[in-house]
């Protein structure tokens, strides 16, 4: 089985370099309240500022070739770099999708025009986009999406709702999945992917709120909205491929198991405070599957700095990765024994609210883990 | 892994496979002892994986040495290679001493031990409890705040014990005269210690524990492959893929920990962190595991019949050797207070 060629990598020395520096920069933002510590910030914090002064750093599109802004560090150092980012809980939701899947879908599909137009203001953070993948009733089925995209002169017309868009409402361009072709039995064939430039008229945007009162997700609705064929990603008719690739990107990221670090950071001194010592040894087994889960993690980014897509074993450490975040949530909940409060201006209370209300997310976005491991299954031959 | 490795591990491989009947190399004589591939295993020369050469050792370092225990770990095999190459041949190589051939084992001396010198070497008395292997050992290794003594065979008696597994873990009886030629003071600086001796055992148990897990994973995918319920492999059922998908997940987890935890071992990692994390992990991946796939297995995974008990119970008897799961969170725990909220982060990064 390929599984088990996973194998951990060692950081390259260099690196440490980098992570210092990064670490240095987000003390100072932190110091100078800037920014604030918080919980699944991948998701909720939209701070374009933050993300501009990362751009200067040249700490968007680190994969990214030179000649479109990037540095070209690889995958190794952007994992350095997104790891040190989440385990401050900085905001970073703004530039995320962008830099983590846009970018690398249109250095692999894009037109040499699309690179030029896009990639530099995303490494600069001028440029966020949305994914526009699902719709009501697909989930995690995202096969059935049923958004149509119907030739018309010089390009195309959408027209459909898409769900879960998050930040559309604040994107500069979004990525559309549609159905380009009559279903067929093969249900992944004829979908394309679609940049759609926002704000656009014919574009209507609803949010939909998180139970925190947030607006991170949105209701998309496209009223044939014309989209040039020059902002056709990649070929007519292979979205389903494309995507997928994507998602093996996403699924295999270091934010799959660090959502609720800050949290877990935050009880290490409360639990000094009240001296409680069996506290302790439960936060070491966290300690323990955390470490755990960030070799293997670094590993599947080793295995992507290698040119392999290692897609299972993204799926199988996402599905493991996924429900320690609410194992933390849970442990620090029972051991500090605080009152989870969104609103509190100390640490641990809010923190622990921010986990328990985004909670239900961690297992679904990505690939439900029911799907994940349906994935794993299907490697292991009984599927 | 990089070739050598890689060509080692395919031969230990091919060289338990060629041993194994049930899926395991352990039916063989008393305790599953398998002198027989004890001897491949010499042949191949891999008993003292990761002692330099210099020192009469295999040498290779210990990534070297899990990849081959994660081997064994999953053909059940029956022998000391963890007490041999990573205790007993370490603790003789560090003194500086020729390690010797044939399988050893080691242990740390307790309270139950008493040592005084005296004419002609060094008076042992007491008893060592549960030694891995012992009946089999041609030597046994002991440390002993700086010093390391090595007993030979005649030199103790022992009370039969075994583990979940029915693998020889004996008391030892000792009531001799060691002479100075056996007993090897540590050098000044030595990375020898109780707590690195700790380390090195439970770093062996989780590289077994990693091949046992594997092996189980996979009779449990071939028995879910062929055993037919309402008409249809129970593998077609998703509850039985969701389980087997899951137990794939720890395999992976525990298999990627055990070696990085063999990597941290090198100038700049921080391998008592790495390896008491690597040890929880693969515990907790024992219970998962083994209970899983005697859900999928059904009656017949749990008896003598089947090979499957081959592996789940090693891995209930190495989760609680060397270190249970609760004891090295502890130390992880209280390491991970005390760096407090803003050192946790680099307290998880400062291996690699």
């Amino acid at each position: 089985m390929d599984l088990w060629s996973l194998e951990p990598v060692a950081l390259p020395a260099e690196l440490e370099a980098l992570r210092t520096n990064v670490r240095a920069f987000l003390a100072g933002e932190l110091a100078a309240g800037r920014i604030a510590s918080r919980c699944d910030q991948w998701l909720g914090g939209w701070d374009p500022g933050f993300s501009r002064r990362l751009g200067e750093r040249g700490w968007i599109g680190m994969a990214f070739p030179e000649r479109y802004g990037g540095s070209a560090a690889g995958a190794l150092a952007r994992f350095v770099l997104t790891e040190e980012l989440l385990a401050a809980g900085a905001p970073v939701a703004a530039h995320w999708i962008a830099d983590r899947q846009t970018g690398p879908g249109l250095l692999r599909f894009g037109t040499e025009e699309q690179k030029q137009a896009f990639l530099p203001r995303i490494a600069r953070g001028e440029c966020f986009f949305a994914a526009a993948m699902s719709e009501p009733d697909t989930g995690s089925d995202l096969a059935s999406v049923r958004a149509r995209g119907t030739r018309a002169d010089g390009g195309w017309r959408l027209s459909g709702t898409k769900v879960w868009t998050s930040g559309a409402h604040r994107a500069h361009a979004m990525i559309v999945l549609a159905r380009t072709e009559p279903r067929t039995a093969d249900r992944h064939a004829g979908l394309t992917q679609f940049i759609v430039e926002l704000p656009d008229p014919a574009v209507r945007i609803r949010p939909i709120l998180l139970l925190t009162g947030e607006h991170h997700f949105n209701e998309v609705v496209l009223d044939d909205v014309f989209v040039p064929d020059a902002r056709v990603l990649g070929e007519p008719g292979s979205g389903w491929h494309q995507v997928t690739g994507e998602l093996a990107m996403e699924r295999s990221g270091p934010e799959r198991i660090l959502s609720t670090f800050p949290l877990l950071a935050a009880a290490m001194d409360d639990l000094a405070e009240r001296g409680d010592q069996a506290g302790a040894a439960r936060v070491g087994t966290l300690v323990a599957r955390l470490w755990a889960l960030r070799q293997a993690s670094l590993a599947v980014a080793g295995r992507l700095d290698a040119g392999a897509a290692p897609a299972v074993e993204a799926a199988a450490i996402k599905d493991l990765g996924t429900r320690f975040e609410s194992v933390v949530t849970d442990t620090v909940r029972l051991l500090s024994r605080v009152v989870p409060d969104p609103g509190s201006d100390r640490r641990l209370p809010r923190l622990l609210a921010e986990s328990i209300l985004h909670g239900p997310g961690f297992t679904l976005r990505g690939g439900t883990n029911e799907i994940l491991r349906g994935v794993v299954a299907k490697e292991l031959g009984v599927r | 892994m990089n070739e050598t490795i890689a060509a080692l591990v395919a031969t230990v491989r091919d060289a338990c496979a060629e041993r194994s009947g049930t899926g395991a190399v352990t039916a063989c004589a008393d305790g599953g002892w398998n002198a027989g591939l004890w001897a491949a295993l010499e042949q191949i020369g891999i008993t003292t994986v990761a002692v330099p050469e210099e020192q009469g050792g295999s040498g290779g370092d210990i990534t070297a040495a899990v990849a081959v225990l994660e081997v064994l770990g999953e053909y059940s095999a029956g022998v000391p290679l963890a007490e041999t190459a990573l205790l007993a041949g370490w603790l003789i190589a560090t003194c500086g001493a020729a390690v010797p051939s044939g399988p050893m084992t080691a242990a740390i001396a307790g309270p139950g031990l008493r040592t005084r010198r005296e004419d002609g070497g060094l008076s042992v008395r007491g008893t060592i409890a549960r030694v891995p292997w012992a009946r089999h050992a041609h030597r046994l290794t002991v440390l002993d705040n700086d010093q390391v003594i090595v007993l030979e065979r005649g030199g103790f008696t022992l009370t039969r014990g075994t583990n979940l597994a029915g693998e020889p873990r004996d008391d030892l009886h000792v009531d001799a005269v060691v002479p100075a030629s056996q007993v090897h003071g540590l050098p000044a600086g030595s990375p020898v210690s109780v707590q690195a001796f700790r380390s090195r055992a439970a770093l062996a148990r989780a590289g077994l524990m990693a091949g046992a897990a594997r092996r189980a994973l996979e009779l449990s995918v071939a028995y879910a492959g062929e055993r037919e319920q309402f008409g249809r492999p129970i593998g077609r059922f998703q509850a039985v893929q969701q389980h087997l998908a899951a137990m794939a997940g720890e395999v992976l987890l525990a298999k990627v920990a055990v070696e990085s935890a063999a990597l941290a071992f090198a100038p700049r990692g921080d391998a008592d962190l790495a390896v008491a994390a690597a040890k929880v992990v693969a515990g907790e991946t024992a219970g998962v595991v083994a209970s899983l796939a005697h859900q999928i297995h059904g009656a017949i995974g749990f008896t003598e019949e089947h090979a499957l008990r081959h592996s789940t119970t090693r891995l209930w008897a190495w989760r609680d050797e060397s270190g249970n799961e609760d004891a090295w969170s502890e130390i992880l725990g209280r390491r991970a207070v005390s760096a407090g909220t803003g050192g946790l982060w680099p307290l998880l990064t400062r291996t690699r």
